[in-house]
């Protein structure tokens, strides 16, 4: 016998008949990759860039200086500049100067400035170079010359030789394009000017942002490093590139890999369906596979021709996968952005580049996934009886085999412990595999709840009724509770993330619509532009306006506390000494203002800075604030959904007392009763530095963050969508497989007088009802994923918590959308069982 | 009760399988239609059940014209007056004995109090609560049986009933057929290739290109 001929006969015969069940199982494995990929693609490529265009700017240095805050002291640069082994140091001053105009996107209105020596930067980063026009170098120095980046003239819709005008802290700054820089990266919007006229064209006279030295040939790196930081004391940390780039990888690593979580999650529900499909097409072949091994086919020969079939489908799936996802990344970086919409990356463009490693791990996985899914029936179809097989009606208990109730019991036992389990490397990878555990567990569980719902229902059912087609209908799905439960398996996966994730969804919402609620009471927010401060004399004027019941004052800033992590924001402001609670959004860990000790500045943390730094309320920490590092309480725990790297709250008289600082860059303004809002903003314009005054309402800028957090979450949307379609094409798949497997069966019922609208009926009624008991276990496994969730993957990803809110309304709606769609594809999907084949499939033995 | 009045039946390729078909069958006869293979035994119960329309000719039943019904009425007359019993059994793995012999009955909406009855009469009171697949080829064919008879079908149609079964099973199941049709005042039809299964039959009938023939006493086929 040629073996390799009967099996291609074998495969073809099969695709050729079962065409659409073949294209199905392809189509889902080719979404998951997809989706997958893609997702991988595009973070790849924007986080690539978003690194690449952030080391461009500190150029080929050695090592860099920064200070715990954002600026330091310029006097720190004669020392380094002096100092043994150093080469080359280049002072640069960096910040961020808001764009009159452009004020109304938040997210996307400044300009980063980076100010530099011109003649150490050509020895440490020449790509920042300004290029002047022919016989105008001098214009490198001149203090009213700034150099822009390609992107940054588009965005501004300024040329060279145009006058630009930014706001710098309350009074307008007007400068001159010189020209474009040596090299930037594409979508880099940045700008260079001479960094004396950076300092003194934007209030910053006297400080720096950083140091990049470049050491001497023949100096041990690490070594100066330790001796430097060693000298310039905890004020100062002293980086290298490396550092910086954990630091950016850092800074998004936790979206990054939720979002390939997600994507994931897609390519798992596809996984179903292969397995669905694979197993429904055994079970319809088992008397065939039976015969094969009467004839004298090997269990070897058999498990190795089932196995072929799903590695040509997961091959050809993978592949196909691999080309839509390259598609869908290129198309959703054009529409969306490399951060799709959620601001990640801001300022990058990124190109997509395929890189065939990459694209090989994710070929293996969509290839692992589909023999995964095929391997189970086909060790069943190649492990049963022949003499049995051969037989009808032992499809059912042959795949009683494949989910044997304690394989269930222990995936649920180990997910209850993994949700336990702390995080890893900062990551909730316990969290993670006890979802996808709690998903095996639950759909190798239903066959036995099938089975024991559907015979309490067939019981209580004919005690009161006894229709043919009902009978008919419950009894299928109580006896054949294994098919029943391999056609719900997709629609179980699929139907419980996505209430996972609704539920995930619109708990976060609804908790930072509360929290927002608390963090923004007052009716105007007022803001200097992005580089100044609003010194004493302004804050008298705007607290002297009419029309104001209540004015609070602000300090906002950078705080650098671990040098692998990105800054922390300082709050320094008024907090209700009476009852911190009245000012800020703590959780229930807190000391209460009564029980504080006296002579101790109290500070309240962000749950970010307990997960990250390890705070704990009565703790006492040293902060790099003041003249000298200080010591703080820390009296309470505040919930903030703004910064998951971590935020400090502080008395503003403390901070005040500390630095001397008595400039603000926030004010909070509460309206009288009475008082018209727009009279008072207009108030606020008239003052004389009014005009650079970022005023906005708390009612737009509650708006605003929701929408942000509405675009953040679209991407999740999709994805939710996918793993729904990939979960009703299992249904089309399972029901399609299993109307093939009954042909016969329903060719019998049309015989004996069973009408083709009471097949249709019953149908639609398996459909259905499994379908609906497929929501409701995949609500209570939605559920239990969402509190996983909400009280694990989140708190350990973002270091924040949120109140649980169930969505009934849209639950309700999906459920019943997923159901209608669920009978109907049922229904087509049997479609067949309708025809006239049926009655020949019968006539076969006639 | 059955009337084949110049019944035609082509194949969709054109090939002629039945030409000028005409017969009577009284109620109550139990009759064997022996023929070669391909010469259109099937296509000839396809056509009494409705389950397939004649090129021509017409097929009466009880004096109604079956050609004349569309599927819906065809339908409701199988599950009235009809009986089947196939080779392969065809009953359903995930429905017990007695909810696969009481299916007639509940699709004419009628008690099922004469399940019990029926398996009493096959031998299979004891297995009312089993599923198929812990019988045996001969046991399903009582199943079979009994469905077929349980609601007082007018005509029962048999094709190979005993192709699966040793000989022995095969003439118990013979035997039981024909108490069962005949005590159920039922007529019947059997298709068989078995000389013994036929010679059960009150008559045996030839069919042949040229029609249905009575066999002639010795005749073999």
């Amino acid at each position: 016998m040629n073996t390799a001929m009967l099996s291609r006969w074998l495969l073809f015969g099969e695709w050729r008949a079962h065409l659409v069940q073949v294209t199905v199982a392809l189509i889902a494995i080719a979404i998951g990759v997809a989706m997958a990929f893609s997702i991988h693609l595009i973070n790849t490529a924007a986080f690539n860039e978003f690194s690449a265009a952030s080391k461009s700017l500190s150029g080929q240095s050695d090592l860099q200086v920064r200070g715990r805050k954002t600026f330091f002291d310029e006097a720190l640069y004669p020392v380094l500049a002096r100092h043994d082994g150093v080469a080359v140091a280049n002072p640069v001053l960096e910040f961020d100067v808001a764009i009159p105009g452009k004020q109304q996107n938040r997210n996307d209105h400044k300009l980063k400035i980076i100010g530099i020596d011109m003649f150490r930067a050509m020895r440490i980063s020449p790509d920042l170079l300004g290029l002047v026009e022919e016989g105008k170098t001098l214009d490198r120095l001149a203090d009213d010359a700034i150099f822009l980046s390609p992107a940054a003239m588009e965005w501004l819709q300024v040329e060279q030789g145009d006058s630009l005008q930014l706001n710098a802290g309350l009074q307008a700054v007007t400068l001159r394009v010189a020209g474009g820089l040596v090299r930037a990266r594409a979508g880099q919007r940045i700008a260079v000017m001479d960094i004396g006229s950076a300092q003194w064209r934007f209030q910053q006279l006297g400080v720096l942002s950083r140091i990049e030295l470049k050491l001497r040939d023949g100096v041990n790196h690490a070594a100066f490093k330790a001796k430097l930081a060693e000298e310039l004391g905890e004020a100062y940390w002293v980086t290298e590139a490396v550092d910086q780039e954990k630091r950016i990888a850092n800074m998004s690593r936790a979206y990054r890999i939720n979002l390939n979580m997600l994507a994931l999650v897609a390519l798992f529900t596809g996984t179903f369906l292969v397995f669905s499909t694979q197993a429904l097409s055994v079970i319809r072949r088992r008397q065939q596979f039976a015969l094969l091994r009467v004839l004298g086919f090997t269990r070897q020969q058999l498990l190795r021709q089932i196995m072929t079939e799903g590695g040509i489908l997961g091959v050809s799936g993978s592949l196909l996968g691999l080309a839509l996802g390259y598609a869908v990344a290129l198309l959703a970086i054009q529409l969306l952005g490399g951060d799709l919409g959620t601001n990640f990356f801001p300022g990058v463009k990124p190109g997509i580049h395929f890189d065939p490693w990459d694209a090989g791990i994710f070929f293996a996985v969509g290839l692992s996934v589909t023999m995964l899914g095929s391997i189970i029936p086909a060790l069943e179809a190649a492990r049963a009886k022949p003499a049995l097989a051969l037989r009808s009606g032992s499809e059912d208990t042959a795949m009683a085999k494949l989910s044997p109730p304690w394989f269930a019991l222990i995936c649920l036992s180990v997910a209850a412990l993994f949700t336990q389990l702390p995080p890893v490397f900062e990551l909730p990878i316990f969290g993670y595999l006890a979802i996808v555990l709690l998903l095996i567990g639950g759909i190798a569980l239903m066959p036995r709840l099938t089975a024991g719902f559907f015979s309490i229902v067939l019981a209580k059912w004919q005690r009161h009724r006894s229709g043919a087609v009902s009978t008919l209908a419950l009894a299928r799905l109580a006896n054949a509770p294994n098919q029943a439960a391999i056609a719900l398996g997709g629609i179980l996966a699929s139907f419980s993330l996505m209430v996972a994730m609704a539920i995930m969804v619109t708990s976060f919402r609804i908790s930072i619509d509360n929290w927002l609620g608390r963090v923004l009471p007052a009716d105007l927010y007022v803001r200097a532009a992005a580089s100044g401060d609003l010194q004493t004399d302004a804050q008298k004027a705007i607290a002297g306006l009419p029309g104001f019941d209540r004015v609070d004052f602000f300090r906002t800033q950078q705080l650098t506390l671990d040098v692998n992590r990105p800054e922390i924001t300082l709050f320094a402001r008024p907090v209700d000494k009476a009852d911190a609670r009245n000012t800020l959004p703590l959780t229930d860990d807190m000391i209460a203002s009564e029980a504080l000790p006296e002579n101790v500045m109290p500070i309240w943390v962000s749950e970010a800075m307990v997960d990250l730094y390890g705070y704990r309320v009565g703790e006492k920490v040293t902060l790099p604030i003041g003249v000298k590092s200080s010591e703080f309480l820390v009296a309470g725990v505040w919930r903030d959904y703004g910064r998951q790297f971590g935020a400090i709250q502080m008395q503003l008289a403390d901070y005040q007392a500390l630095t001397g600082d008595l400039g603000v860059n926030t004010v909070a303004l509460w309206l009288q009763p009475g008082a018209n809002l727009d009279a008072v903003t207009a108030g606020l314009r008239q003052l004389p530095f009014g005009a650079a005054l970022e005023i906005s309402r708390s009612s737009d800028m509650r708006a605003l963050s929701l929408e942000i957090f509405d675009r953040s979450f679209a991407v999740t949307y999709l994805l939710e969508l996918v793993a729904v379609v990939i979960g009703l094409l299992g249904v089309a798949a399972s029901f399609s497989a299993q109307t093939l497997a009954r042909v016969k069966e329903f060719g019998m019922l049309r015989h004996i007088g069973v009408m083709r609208r009471q097949i249709l009926v019953m149908l639609a009624a398996e459909g259905g009802l499994l379908t609906a008991l497929g929501m409701v276990l995949g609500f209570l496994l939605g559920w239990s994923i969402s509190l996983i969730l909400v009280f694990i993957v989140n708190p350990q990803s973002f270091h924040w918590t949120m109140q649980l809110h169930l969505p009934w309304n849209w639950l309700g709606m999906i459920a019943l959308i997923m159901l209608i769609a669920a009978a109907l594809t049922a229904l087509l999907a049997g479609r067949r069982a309708v025809s006239g084949e049926v009655i020949r499939a019968v006539r076969e033995d006639w | 009760m059955l009337e084949l009045m110049n019944v035609n039946k082509a194949y969709a390729e054109g090939r002629k399988v039945l030409t000028g078909l005409s017969y009577k069958l009284e109620a109550g006869e139990y009759v064997a239609i022996m023929g070669e293979s391909g010469v259109g035994k099937s296509t000839l119960l396809n056509l009494i059940a409705g389950l397939d329309t004649p090129d021509s000719g017409e097929i009466m039943i009880n004096g109604v014209a079956i050609s004349s019904l569309d599927d819906d009425a065809a339908t409701q007359l199988r599950r009235e007056q009809f009986g089947f019993i196939f080779q392969a059994f065809h009953v359903l793995p995930h429905l017990t004995v007695a909810q696969n012999v009481a299916l007639p009955l509940l699709l004419n909406g009628v008690a099922t109090e004469r399940v019990a009855q029926m398996l009493r009469d096959v031998g299979l009171h004891d297995r009312g609560h089993h599923f198929p697949r812990q019988l045996s080829g001969g046991e399903l064919q009582r199943v079979a049986i009994a469905r077929a008879l349980v609601h007082w079908p007018k005509l029962v149609l048999a094709d190979e009933p005993t192709g699966n079964l040793d000989p022995d099973t095969a003439h118990e199941i013979l035997q039981l057929m024909r108490t069962e049709i005949k005590a159920n005042g039922a007529t019947g039809i059997l298709v068989t290739h078995s000389h013994a299964a036929a010679a059960t039959a009150d008559r045996v009938l030839n069919l042949t290109k040229d029609g249905l023939h009575p066999a002639k006493p010795g005749e073999r086929v």
